[in-house]
């Protein structure tokens, strides 16, 4: 056999892999079953795990009455923080899990009990009676607004407030003025997947077989809670069941999975969340109200933008969205105003879910803008392009590419947008109200740090390309594959990608539409790497590591994926029932990878967004502290019935600066702007505004 | 969950006398419901007695008139049949707007008409609720009330029963017949829910121990039309906020048989008998509806999150009845 590559030219094949709609490789697997989900590696003598929750929403655990329980019918042991192993570093509540009878939020891990059969874990688990000290708590939001705070930075590192110019004064002189708060919900990823873990210690190691979104973030975190050097923990995760950012950094489950392993030493101890306990335990989006003021001439041309936000966190640790964030960068005003304020709440922790900040942060602004559009009797498309910036009106630095202008522009041709009478409440059809609505999307171009990946040539005359990257349901297994084969120069067949584990190179978490950027420049880089050092015929068991470079255009221009989403809404003329037919997205996201598993991404990501706009929606009750309708009967996601036409397109964007490839990230900006789309069409049909989600059928009541 | 007994007997009063020796032993049909309040702990039985076999599971033409549904029959099975989508258009209506597929092929006749309420806090243990645990408090009262009823609630509960089956069934008069450990009676579905008064904990006047055999139908005029409609928060697989079933006969613009139920909005299917007896005999038209449909609901006391329901029932039940006077309804 020919080792290395068949010959230049992408080693014979007519054409290079990335850009083509290449099946997914690992579907066959999931289609029969066989690719192996946390949950569902087979182990010997394993044990099961339930969890005790808290039932006051603070105060202290007095008492954990275990005796009886130990007595039950395969009752292994009961796990409390009597008996919890102490961990080295407890400076994180949130996984300082049965480190003190403390009790922050209703439905904290308080303790657990291990037993032969999930069954009989569930069942000891109920008849565990606990005392508490109850203190009083405060879990409503927003509440008594003296209380709010400033966080010192909001999440990923940006600036709380913003103020530049003057707005006061420029909302003071502006022709048109615009004021209103509106507000999103409280919203649970649920990936269909739950939050599992099977933890194992064997000597002094620990292995996690776990439902996350990235193995070396878990293993690092899990090393220092116990102590052990990073090398010990290893995490596996070949296939993940969504996670939608819930999985994206560890939560309090598989620290207590990995305590409770610590009493069965040898034994896998098995953990898989109930639906209910995700309502406590692995993250939500907090809900915010967003004051949003513009200031524009009678034109449209805005001089003054203004968004103070207020949302929760938790007592015990904060968590700041960063939902102002997207204002600063998408329309040029001279005047720009945001700020974040926090009510710090004896509620769970809120965290990441399917782009952070700014999904929600684009709902209010982008109907905000639609409202001004109606003010100055303006079509809502025109309103935006005449505020496109010529640089980032934050950073002042030229944009590495932004075609919001090309995508509303080719969006609003597709979608038949000039055919419609911009009057709002002009169109009645067999009782129902029609009508159309826009909104932008915007996401970050996220590089994280933090990659690196091994090439190596095998006797088989394939390239291993090996790399702890993590594929949630996104198609990571495939378009790596794709980059691989083009930046090897070989086919697809000849590569044999590794992915999924912690003992493999170290790899960014799946999150901030960051992988395809940040692990195919990683596998980019190693394959130069390879062929520089062993040429285009390598012997068997060459192999080289590399790292990420870094890419000094980071710093020199802003970098966004930009998109454009319009909406068709019917509305019941006497029941208020919602309903979207048609939903149309246009997004200029650089390189397309594969076509399939992207538009698979957007389809995904507007669906997510179609159902924030008509129906997620967490309630918590502020007596008790946690989430009421925490099952899928009673959160309600989208039906199939719900879900109309969607039409995903993209424009042929060439990004020079990004990375190599060319690739700005797909995986959360078709889930921002979408609530905004479906809320001004559902103004347009019925002229009632809707500033607050859900749309439910009551708020078109008349 | 908590270790149980399953029993499948292989006759009707075999399955009573295994209840009636055990208070805590209860009847399984499909399990969709009762299953699920058992993982919850909700439901916490020694004895699961099934009786998804024990039944009829077909509708029957009865000699007397009318038709007989076996009390096992699945939801999906019922909804199909000829029969009832050609006689009884209204019921099959009302399943098909229930539940999923995958649910209706479970689910029985019986285990439908005694599901229990889908108040988040009777499905939560760990908050307090009268009507699972007697006397602890309503923690819906002042709680999340979005699904809760504006009809015929009371301080201890303000529950909805859930079912758009049994709207259907009230609207036609249907009749329940059990089998009980004293023998069989028969009790009209409009008598078989209560309203909640100070036993919430009892959502039937069924006693421990009765097993439904199956449901009759009488039969309508043979020009009466019906129909049934369901508002919800998504467009399938959710709970009425709000639905109506009605079965009307209009003769020259005049009103003769009509009967009309409400769901979602009380602890039972409501049977708008102030708005039939204003409509009977009167003018079908949209104001004597809308008059009617007001009227009714003057008893309505909306909690603070479902005041929506009122003017949606009125909404729906004007709708309802226009839809069965045009000649889109013509179809029965
Ligand atoms: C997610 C979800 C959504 C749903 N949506 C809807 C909806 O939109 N509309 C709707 O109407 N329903 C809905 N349902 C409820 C569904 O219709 C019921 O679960 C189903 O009808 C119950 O029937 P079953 O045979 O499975 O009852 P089971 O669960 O077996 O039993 C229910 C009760 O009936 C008793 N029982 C059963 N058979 C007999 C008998 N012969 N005699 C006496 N007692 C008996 C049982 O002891 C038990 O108490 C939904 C359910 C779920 C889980
Ligand atoms: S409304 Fe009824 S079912 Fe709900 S909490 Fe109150 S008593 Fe319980």
């Amino acid at each position: 056999m020919t080792p290395g590559r068949a010959g230049k030219g992408h080693g014979g094949v007519a054409s290079p892999a990335v850009g083509r709609d290449l099946p997914r490789v690992d579907g066959p697997a999931k289609v029969t079953g066989t690719a192996t989900y946390a949950f569902e590696h087979q182990l010997d003598d394993v044990v099961h795990l339930y969890p005790l929750q808290a039932t006051v929403a603070r105060g202290r655990v007095t008492a954990v009455h275990t005796g009886a329980v130990e007595a039950m019918p395969g009752v292994v042991a009961v796990l409390t923080s009597d008996n919890a192993p102490r961990l080295a570093w407890a400076d994180d509540a949130e996984l300082a899990v049965l480190q003190s009878d403390a009790v922050a939020f209703r439905g904290q891990l308080i303790g657990a009990v291990l037993a032969e059969t999930s069954e009989e874990a569930r069942e000891a688990a109920s008849a565990v009676l606990v005392d508490y000290d109850e203190l009083p708590h405060d879990a409503d939001f927003p509440g008594d607004r003296s209380r709010l705070y400033a966080p010192a930075e909001v999440s990923g590192g940006f600036a709380t407030d913003t103020d530049v110019g003057d707005v006061e004064a420029a909302l003071a002189s502006a022709a048109v003025t615009l004021d209103q708060t509106y507000a999103t919900a409280t919203y649970h990823a649920n990936p269909l997947e739950p939050h599992s873990t099977v933890a194992v210690w064997e000597d002094e190691g620990l292995t996690l077989y776990e439902s996350t979104q990235g193995t070396h973030a878990v293993a690092t975190k899990v090393a220092a809670l116990f102590g052990l050097e990073a090398g010990l923990v290893r995490v596996i995760a070949p296939h993940v069941g969504g996670g939608f950012g819930s999985k994206g950094l560890p939560h309090a489950p598989v620290v207590l999975a990995a305590l409770a392993a610590r009493l069965v030493p040898g034994r896998p101890v098995k953990l898989a969340l109930t639906r209910q306990q995700m309502f406590c335990l692995v993250g939500y989006r907090t809900p915010t109200l967003q004051h949003v003021r513009l200031g524009a001439d009678a034109d449209g041309r805005l001089s003054a933008v203004s968004l103070d936000v207020v949302q929760q966190t938790s007592r015990i640790k904060e968590f700041a969205e960063q939902t102002a964030v997207a204002t600063r960068t998408m329309y040029a005003a001279p005047h720009r105003r945001t700020t974040h304020r926090l009510a710090a709440l004896d509620v769970a922790v809120p965290s990441w879910m399917r782009a952070p900040g700014e999904c929600p942060g684009m709902f209010g602004p982008e109907v905000a803008l639609d409202e001004l559009a109606v003010a100055c009797g303006l079509d809502p498309v025109e309103l935006r392009i005449r505020n496109e910036p010529e640089s980032d009106p934050q950073s002042g630095k030229p944009f590495s590419s932004r075609n919001l202008v090309g995508c509303l522009r080719e969006g609003a041709r597709r979608f038949g947008w000039q055919r419609w009478d911009r009057a709002p409440r002009s169109r009645l059809e067999g009782g129902w109200w029609v009508g159309v609505g826009v909104s932008a999307s915007t996401y970050p171009v996220h590089r994280m740090a933090g990659s690196s990946a091994t090439v190596g040539f095998g006797a088989d005359g394939r390239y291993r390309v090996a790399i702890g990257a993590a594929d949630i349901g996104t198609g990571t297994w495939t378009s790596l594959t794709q980059i691989a084969a083009d930046a090897l120069d070989v086919p697809v067949e000849r590569i044999a990608l590794q992915i999924g584990d912690s003992a493999l190179p170290p790899a960014s978490v799946a999150g901030g539409s960051s992988g395809t950027n940040s692990w195919g420049s990683t596998i980019v880089e190693a394959a130069r790497t390879f062929r520089d050092k062993f040429g285009d015929h390598p012997e068997d068991g060459d192999e080289v590591d590399a790292s990420m470079p870094p890419n000094p255009d980071t710093e020199r221009f802003a970098m966004h994926a930009f998109g454009a989403q319009f909406a068709e809404v019917r509305v019941r003329q006497d029941t208020g029932e919602v309903r979207v037919p048609r939903l149309l997205g246009v997004f200029a996201v650089g390189r397309v990878v594969n076509p399939r598993t992207a538009r698979s991404q957007f389809l995904g990501g507007m669906t997510m967004g179609l159902s924030m706009a008509l129906h997620e929606q967490s309630v918590l009750d502020p007596r008790f502290g946690h989430i009421v309708n925490h099952d899928l009967a009673g959160y309600h996601i989208a039906t199939n019935a719900d879900v109309g036409t969607i039409e995903a397109h993209w424009l042929d964007e060439h990004d020079p600066h990004v990375n190599p490839l060319g690739v700005k990230g797909i995986g959360e900006i078709g889930i921002v702007g979408t609530a905004a789309a479906v809320a001004n069409a559902a103004h347009h049909a019925t002229g009632t505004r809707v500033r607050s989600l859900p749309l439910t059928p009551d708020k078109f009541l008349l | 969950m908590r270790p149980f007994r399953y029993e499948r007997p292989d006759d009707p009063l075999a399955a009573v006398a295994l209840l009636a020796d055990d208070p805590t032993a209860t009847f399984l049909g499909g399990g969709t419901n009762l299953v699920d309040l058992m993982k919850l702990g909700v439901a916490r039985p020694d004895v699961v007695v099934d009786v998804a076999r024990l039944t009829g599971r077909a509708v029957e033409t009865l000699p007397e008139g009318g038709v007989r549904i076996g009390a096992a029959m699945p939801n999906s099975d019922l909804a199909a049949d000829p029969v009832i989508r050609h006689r009884y258009p209204v019921l099959s209506q009302a399943l098909l707007a229930g539940a999923s597929g995958q649910l209706r092929n479970l689910a029985t006749t019986a285990g439908n008409l005694l599901q229990r309420t889908r108040c988040v806090y009777f499905q939560d243990v760990t908050t307090p609720c009268n009507k699972r645990e007697p006397g602890s408090g309503c923690s819906a009262v002042d709680g999340w009330t979005r699904h809760h009823a504006v009809l015929g609630a009371s301080q201890h509960c303000v529950a909805t029963h859930p079912s758009d089956m049994a709207v259907a069934m009230a609207a036609l008069d249907a009749v329940v017949q059990v089998q009980g450990a004293r023998g069989p009676r028969r009790i009209p579905v409009v008598e078989l829910h209560r309203l909640p008064g100070d036993e919430p904990q009892r959502d039937t006047s069924l006693e421990h121990g009765d097993l439904i055999t199956s449901v009759d139908l009488p039969d309508l005029p043979v020009t009466a039309r019906s129909h049934y409609a369901k508002v919800r928060d998504r467009a399938s697989y959710a709970f009425a906020l709000v639905s109506v079933a009605a079965v009307l006969d209009v003769h020259d613009g005049i009103v003769g048989h009509v009967h009309i139920a409400l769901g979602g909005v009380a602890h039972k299917p409501w049977r708008a008998t102030i708005a039939e007896d204003m409509l009977r005999g009167g003018p079908a038209t949209t104001d004597a509806f809308r008059a009617a449909a007001v009227a009714e609901l003057t008893r309505a006391r909306p909690l603070p999150d479902n005041a929506f329901k009122v003017p949606l029932a009125r909404n729906v039940l004007v709708s309802v009845l226009g839809h069965l006077t045009s000649s889109a309804g013509a179809g029965r």
